[in-house]
């Protein structure tokens, strides 16, 4: 394979590089002259460096690689420049970019002014200090900051997923360990006292002590007063936002179960309106799902606690080979316990067999799902009509937001490889949250 | 099977029904030379009627599938087995193949793919369903590698190559031969030839895990 094709191919079948989920090569191709789009598939932040790299025609770890080297290099300001490009660059398949809907997003706008005020203060106080060596990374911090702001505020679901988990470790806030959380701020401590106790000591040489930190006093205590009560609606704000958008998450997941479930069994319904049998058999199943999740908290569809990836592989094959009469073929490699993602990526497989046998028009689908000591990967495959994936309007629900979503809700990635008359994969990845390989 | 001769074909299947279902399916594409429904009768006929492929389901009431390929074996080297069953252990189907069949599809297959795995086994390549291929996968990276009751003659043999183990992924996810060629940039040829590799390392290995099958089978 000639080193050019890097770009194009990276993942899945070279040795070594095995995320299948987020690299597979595309069935599209690359045209030279097109606009500068940041790449939905091949991206490990914002897609910006993969979009370049397709654009111009070079390797895009290469392209990672001058991208991080030159941020550092920069102090920073490259890092800056990236996330400005993801501001302005749109999405492929995406009509606008991300700064187009930040404009009009005004209490967005506030948090990042709120934000970068905040640094900018920072900044003088140092300078105060004369710490130059520090102030030099706040501009850039400022401008990543308030940028990632804008994006985790405006972007499609699946990348505020993405910034979420970026952003995450820094701020101490994952529920999984409250240790990391502390030990990250302890180390933010330390740092801060001891810059702290170096500017006060090389200020004590010069001038008398109490002069320059009764002025300090004054001066933080002035800006407080003058812009203390707009950080603190800005910091209740975001307490708002949070749950704002928890609600939302239970609202699209109930959505996502009510699509799975109940419109997929009234579509039957309608389908096989003449057969009075098979319509009260299905009503009646129907019921009684969504009667214990209602009741008893349990998911319809949902797989029971006690069963494994490969059995809940094995219900998928047997439910949808019943309900459509579309053979199956479902071959799993490994098997461990079912947890709460693992679930997930289950209810998630489900839904694209299900399409998969609804739309595809192919007799037989495959169904494969490999569990590694890292991760779960499943691919369902079907030899039938395809499509093309940038002509699906965003709307659709099936695709967009039972697969997709689903799967960026955990932390999952799902990707969608058809072409016209060639058939459909999807393939979905968890990654493993505790790697306790069980053993059949 | 030599030029574009019909393969001569020979089923053993303890259901009539589906004998005469694969027949029908079949077609005119291969010449069906004789049928058998147990494991005796079968190692007669077949030895009679010497075919280039034998369609044979992996239970069979006589003491299953791999007996007549063992029994073949010696008498008949070029006779060669392709498993075909509805659904089976993993262990009763390393076992066939450990014997020397060499492929296994399961029975939802189409009738013209069954035609084209028929064709593949005359030509002495390898047939892996997805289905073969999700066990072998299974197989090679469960079990650890031969332990000290049981060294390793040919460490070669005991582990899949990574690129083996790639063609098997595809094959299990439900790709065609060509598919699988298109997707890794090889040529039909190559995949063919990393299928056989991989039918080789199935049937010699001492790993412990397949030999452990096989002797279960009393077949080591």
């Amino acid at each position: 394979m000639p080193p050019g094709h890097a770009a194009r191919t990276e993942g899945g079948q070279w040795p070594g590089h095995r995320h299948f989920g987020r690299g597979p090569r595309r069935w599209g191709r690359w045209h030279h002259g097109e606009p500068l789009r940041r790449a939905r598939e091949d991206r490990l932040v914002g897609g910006v460096a993969a979009g370049l790299a397709q654009r111009i025609g070079r390797d895009v770890t290469t392209v990672r690689i001058i991208i991080v080297v030159a941020a550092v290099l920069s102090g920073g300001f490259f890092a800056a420049a990236y996330v400005v490009a993801w501001l302005l660059i749109p999405m492929e398949g995406a009509q606008g970019n991300i700064a187009g809907k930040a404009l009009t997003d005004r209490r967005g706008l506030a948090l990042a002014a709120g934000y970068g005020s905040l640094l900018i203060i920072v900044r003088i106080l140092i300078s105060v200090f004369r710490v130059g060596w520090l102030s030099s990374f706040l501009w850039p911090l400022a401008l990543v900051g308030a940028g990632l702001i804008l994006i985790w505020r405006n972007a499609d679901e699946d990348e505020q997923a993405m910034v979420r988990s970026l952003v995450q470790p820094f701020l101490g806030l994952t529920t999984k360990s409250r240790w990391t959380g502390f030990v990250i701020r302890l180390t933010v401590a330390v740092i801060l006292l001891a810059g702290g106790v170096a500017a006060l000591h090389s200020a004590h040489e010069n001038i008398a002590l109490l002069t320059p930190l009764a002025g300090v006093a004054l001066l933080i205590s002035s800006i407080v007063v003058l812009l203390g009560p707009w950080w603190l609606r800005i910091a209740r704000d975001l307490v708002v936002e949070r749950q704002a958008r928890v609600r939302a998450e239970e609202r699209a997941d109930i959505a996502s179960r009510v699509h799975d479930s109940v419109l997929q069994t009234l579509a039957l319904i309608q389908r096989r309106a003449d057969q009075p049998q098979q319509v009260i058999a299905l009503a009646r199943a129907q019921e009684r799902e969504l009667r214990s999740w209602l009741f008893d908290g349990r998911p319809p569809g949902s797989i029971g606690e006690a069963m494994t990836l490969a059995g809940g592989i094995r219900l998928i094959q047997q439910e949808v080979e019943a309900q459509h009469g579309v053979a199956v073929e479902a071959v799993t490699v490994g098997d461990c316990a079912l947890d709460e993602d693992l679930a997930a990526l289950l209810a998630a497989a489900r839904e694209a067999t299900v399409n998969a046998v609804k739309w595809s028009g192919a007799t037989v689908v495959s169904l494969f799902a490999e569990v590694e000591p890292a991760e779960v990967s499943v691919f369902v495959r079907d030899r039938g009509k395809g499509f093309d994936p940038a002509a699906v309007p965003a709307d659709r629900k099936g695709l967009a937001e039972s697969v997709r979503a689903r799967m960026a809700r955990r932390g999952g990635i799902a990707n969608v490889r058809s072409a016209p008359g060639e058939g459909t994969e999807v393939s979905l990845t968890m990654p493993r949250a505790a790697a306790t390989r069980s053993q059949a | 099977m030599t030029g574009d001769a019909r393969p001569r074909v020979f089923i053993v299947d303890d259901h009539g029904l589906f004998r005469s279902g694969v027949r029908s399916e079949l077609g005119d594409e291969v010449e069906v030379v004789g049928e058998a429904e147990d494991v005796a009768p079968a190692i007669d006929r077949i030895a009679a009627t010497a075919p280039d492929v034998v369609l044979l389901d992996v239970h069979l009431p006589g003491g299953g599938g791999q007996v007549v390929v063992t029994a073949m074996k010696q008498s008949h080297p070029q006779v060669r087995f392709l498993a075909l069953s509805a659904s089976d252990a993993p262990e009763d189907v390393i076992a066939v193949i450990r014997a020397g069949a060499r492929g296994y599809v399961t029975k939802t297959i189409s009738g013209a793919e069954l035609v084209d795995a028929v064709r593949r086994v005359a030509a002495g390549d390898a047939v892996f369903s997805p289905r073969l291929a999700g066990f072998v996968l299974d197989a090679f990276a469960s079990a650890a590698p031969p332990g000290p009751q049981a060294p390793s003659l040919d460490p070669e043999l005991d582990q899949l190559t990574l690129r083996e183990r790639e063609v098997l992924r595809l094959i299990a996810r439900g790709y065609t031969y060509k598919e699988i060629a298109r997707e890794l940039f090889i040529s039909i040829k190559t995949v063919e030839t990393h299928v056989s590799s991989v039918l080789r390392k199935l049937q010699l290995s001492t790993r412990h895990q397949l030999a452990r099958w096989a002797t279960e089978r009393r077949l080591a």
